[in-house]
């Protein structure tokens, strides 16, 4: 679905990304991880083309991406980004509207049919209720979804995610996965989530990017990824990798400085 | 649910046009000359509709000749600025701007002072012409050094405005210090916003540039709406980001140059009209600019009224007013609505 070719980017003289090449197939959720300033947040923008790279192309369903118009790309991928700050409170129900946007070209006013996908995606992210309540007196979590609300009344067939369990508590974080996870599933949405939990990343995706200073330090599923050697290496720290009790997937534990649990756990 | 609709923009739109026209009645019929209340609305109701029966030639000069365009006038220019500040707002997503903010008005008023000082401001229309030439100016070198690479970065913008406007302060404070008593008084009340000089060919000459600015907004209120959650909110969008905020900003300061080049700096207006419907009706520009629009020409024609009645004959700058009143009761609405947070 997205092929991105060998791209390199760079906003001023360093490059952020360079020669970075993956494939992500119809209906895969992708992690991308890596440490801080790795280029994950650099690598989201330009896949919807608000950076574009200086070498390399994107290819979206074997169209240039560059040349997709903006309005296209809108309808064919939804954003959440990391933290949207709003000047002026508008009700969540405004907020979720503005996910229309593509679809009404020169009208001022949203159609009978778009408050009805609006309202289908605030009853399935569970929002319908708080449709009238200013956004900015909503929690963190249920901010989060108005916003997947109105990533899902795009009606795209990619969400890229950035950081979407940034500042959430544990039980926030499950449910909102679990919700993205079953547009993946039952939907079959295209997902890439770049974020800084490995478990989550671990536990969630079919497939990660491992960055490393802006290039693919690895790809592949989880297991193949996260590894004791390779989170070590990319992130220069100690680290425990055993596997989920529960999901046979990869877990990462982090270790006090000094070796004592490590002897005790038998390894060197 | 509370979404707005074409319905409800057209039915308070109807509300507050109705409002404005009752302000306008009751402005006319103010004044250091007593004309009856009723003969009044009758001179101007009969001159609308062609007639020309009712009152004295005298009476009739002050609703037609005095009362009426300077109260036309006055809502034209109320209407302007409350837009254009509540477009500047969003645009640099600052509660704090106003259509002053990026040193248009200081373009106009040094374009004013340039014509007082070569005696053009006796002209009916040199004064208004020349500040809208020297606003027209000021927007076009904010631009050309706020804009990097062929992008507008609001903060850029916004830096360039408020040090090319200090720097015009200083030609205004410069011609200040150097003038004499009679061209004195004359830019003073020029910076305080003055409608005493109001007639028809004022409002013909600013009204196009008015209308045009108006429509040229109105018809991107959905994207404005869009870029309050920020630019690149807007991008995913499909929005043309650069393009909305070029005409958006230009529309915005041939406003404000258009309403300040007729009657001068009128404070305030500009900063609370907009956050005071914003309170009440909600951010959605749909709404929110025909409302700020018809809200804003009665506030001014209101404080206009009180600026030329209070201390009859005596005339007060109309900023005293706009100031005086517009401030304490936008703090009883900051109290009263829960919109506290959002400044």
């Amino acid at each position: 679905m997205i092929d991105v070719r060998s791209i390199s980017f760079r906003y001023h003289k360093s490059w952020v990304l360079q020669n970075v090449s993956f494939q992500v197939g119809k209906g895969e959720f992708i992690g991308v991880i890596g440490p801080n300033g790795s280029g994950k947040t650099t690598l989201l923008k330009i896949l919807y083309r608000l950076l574009a790279p200086q070498q390399g192309e994107i290819l979206f369903e074997l169209l240039p991406l560059k040349k997709m118009s903006r309005i296209d790309i809108a309808k064919r991928i939804a954003v959440v980004a990391q933290e949207t700050y709003l000047l002026f409170p508008f009700r969540v129900m405004e907020i979720v509207l503005m996910g229309r946007s593509p679809y009404l070209g020169h009208l001022m006013f949203e159609r009978e049919r778009d408050l009805e996908i609006a309202k289908k995606a605030m009853e399935w992210t569970e929002i319908l209720n708080l449709s009238d309540r200013p956004i900015d007196e909503l929690s963190g979590g249920e901010r989060k979804r108005a916003f997947i609300a109105r990533a899902l009344v795009q009606e795209s067939e990619v969400i890229l995610l950035d950081e979407p369990t940034a500042n959430l508590d544990i039980h926030h974080q499950i449910e909102f996965l679990n919700l993205i996870l079953s547009l993946n599933r039952e939907r079959g949405l295209t997902i890439v989530m770049a974020t800084h939990d490995m478990n989550i990343a671990s536990e969630f995706c079919d497939r990660l990017i491992l960055l490393r200073e802006g290039r693919i330090y690895r790809t592949g599923p989880p297991e193949e990824v996260i590894t004791q050697e390779t989170i070590e290496t990319v992130y220069g720290c100690e680290v425990w990798v055993d596997q989920h009790p529960v999901s046979r997937m990869p877990r990462i534990s982090i270790l006090r400085k000094g070796g004592h649990e490590r002897e005790a756990l038998g390894r060197d | 649910m509370k979404v707005v609709t074409r319905k409800k923009v057209i039915i308070i739109s109807t509300l507050l046009t109705i409002l404005l026209i009752l302000v306008i009645l009751f402005s006319i019929t103010l004044g250091s000359v007593k004309v009856k209340t009723l003969r009044s609305i009758t001179i101007l109701l009969q001159s609308i509709l062609g007639l020309k029966e009712a009152g004295t030639e005298t009476e009739r000069t002050i609703i037609l000749s005095l009362r009426f365009p300077r109260t036309l006038l006055a809502g034209l220019v109320g209407a302007g600025l409350s837009v254009s500040g509540a477009i500047f707002q969003a645009l640099l997503r600052n509660p704090l701007a106003d259509p002053y903010i990026l040193g248009v008005s200081s373009g106009a008023a040094v374009g004013a002072i340039i014509a007082i000082f070569i005696g053009l401001g006796t002209l009916s229309f040199g004064l208004p012409l020349a500040s809208f030439l020297g606003a027209l100016l000021a927007i076009a070198v904010v631009f050309y050094f706020g804009r990097q690479d062929g992008k507008i970065h609001p903060n850029t913008l916004l830096l360039a405005g408020v040090i090319i406007g200090s720097f015009l302060s200083a030609i205004i404070m410069f011609f200040i210090s150097i003038s004499q008593r009679e061209e004195l008084h004359t830019i003073i009340f020029w910076l305080m916003g003055d409608f005493s000089f109001s007639n028809y060919q004022a409002i013909r000459i600013i009204f196009p540039y008015i209308l045009l600015g108006f429509l040229l907004l109105y018809l991107r209120a959905r994207h404005l709406n869009l870029i309050l959650s920020g630019e690149e909110s807007a991008l995913q969008m499909g929005v043309d980001v650069e393009r909305l905020k070029l005409i958006s900003y230009l529309s915005a300061s041939l406003i404000t140059a258009a309403s300040v080049s007729v009657c001068g700096l009128i404070g305030f207006v500009g900063l609370i009209v907009p956050h005071s419907v914003r309170l009440v009706f909600g951010p959605d520009h749909r709404l929110l600019i025909p409302s700020v629009a018809l809200i804003g020409a009665a506030f001014l024609i209101a404080s206009d009224t009180l600026a030329r009645t209070l201390l009859a004959p005596t005339e007060l700058p109309v900023g005293v007013i706009t100031a005086a009143f517009g401030g304490p009761f936008f703090i009883y609405l900051l109290r009263t609505r829960k919109g506290v947070k959002t400044l």
